[in-house]
């Protein structure tokens, strides 16, 4: 069931971003949405959950006004006349408390778009998460604000 | 309403154009890769996002509409994935200049292989 309505709003998708609504581009668009479908199968194992949807639009909501904030912090940062005074920058090593991948890279993307934290690169065993930071305080503040922001967040999309 | 509309739409191409600028200045002025990429990244991605949502505000017809909010999706999606690329080649190329970091973790725990 879940399927077909997201057929029809591939198929829909399609012909609105084509702009064009005339029958043989629906069938193409059709033909699009049925191999995303069959490429996508084994994702729709569990049945999604409203719990979830609210989750992930908190989490977008977050995300954008952390965005804009980052945005005019590095703004701010770069204007400065005296760099040196206000550049600490830093590699922190987060220890990471999600473990499937699509949650680590989630949760790394995040982190590269929020105020003054870029991820570098994760350890080979999955447990670190390396992050450049622009400003650094100290490291329990650093890990302490993540685990509470955007970690907790993220599970809650995935859980 | 149509004229607020546009006025909006200016309002946020000139934003955008203003962080664009923003991490320019930065990519120039910050010291090294690192930090220059928190500026492209940040800055660049705000900058995009906002001269692409004033796009349908402008034009006013739904599929350009769509398609540039889709951009919009698209740019956020992609951004993050390349500064981070970019930092992690920085860290594990031989010739490293002289990154300015004040503590390196990555650094005392283990050196990253290619």
């Amino acid at each position: 069931m879940r399927q077909i309505v997201l057929g029809v709003a591939l198929v829909l998708l399609w012909a609105a971003i084509t702009a064009n609504f005339s029958t043989p581009n629906l069938a193409l668009g059709a033909l699009v949405a049925l191999g995303a479908l069959a490429f996508l199968r084994r994702s729709f194992s569990q049945p999604l959950h409203f719990r979830k949807l609210r989750a992930l639009l908190g989490l977008s909501i977050s995300f954008c006004v952390e965005l804009m904030l980052s945005a005019i912090r590095v703004a701010r940062v770069v204007l400065t006349p005296d760099l040196d005074r206000v550049l600490r920058p830093a590699i922190f090593a987060f220890p990471l408390g999600v473990k499937s991948d699509a949650e680590i890279a989630t949760l790394a993307n995040l982190i590269t778009l929020t105020p003054g934290t870029l991820s570098v690169d994760v350890s080979d065993d999955r447990t670190m998460l390396y992050v450049h930071v622009l400003q650094h305080t100290t490291r329990e503040a650093f890990i302490a604000e993540l685990q509470n922001g955007f970690e907790r967040q993220v599970r809650e999309v995935f859980a | 309403m149509e004229d607020l509309a546009i006025y909006l739409g200016c309002l946020l191409l000139v934003a955008g154009a203003g962080f664009s600028l923003l991490a320019a200045v930065g990519v120039v002025r910050l010291p090294d890769l690192l930090t220059r990429m928190h500026a492209a990244s940040k800055a660049g991605a705000v900058g995009g996002g906002l001269i692409l949502l004033a796009v349908p505000l402008v034009a006013l017809d739904a599929s350009v509409a769509l398609r540039a909010i889709l951009g919009v999706l698209f740019l956020l999606l992609t951004t993050p994935v390349s500064a981070h690329l970019l930092a992690r080649a920085s860290l594990t190329a031989p010739d490293r200049g002289t990154p300015m970091i004040k503590i390196n973790e990555l650094e005392r725990e283990k050196r990253i292989s290619p």
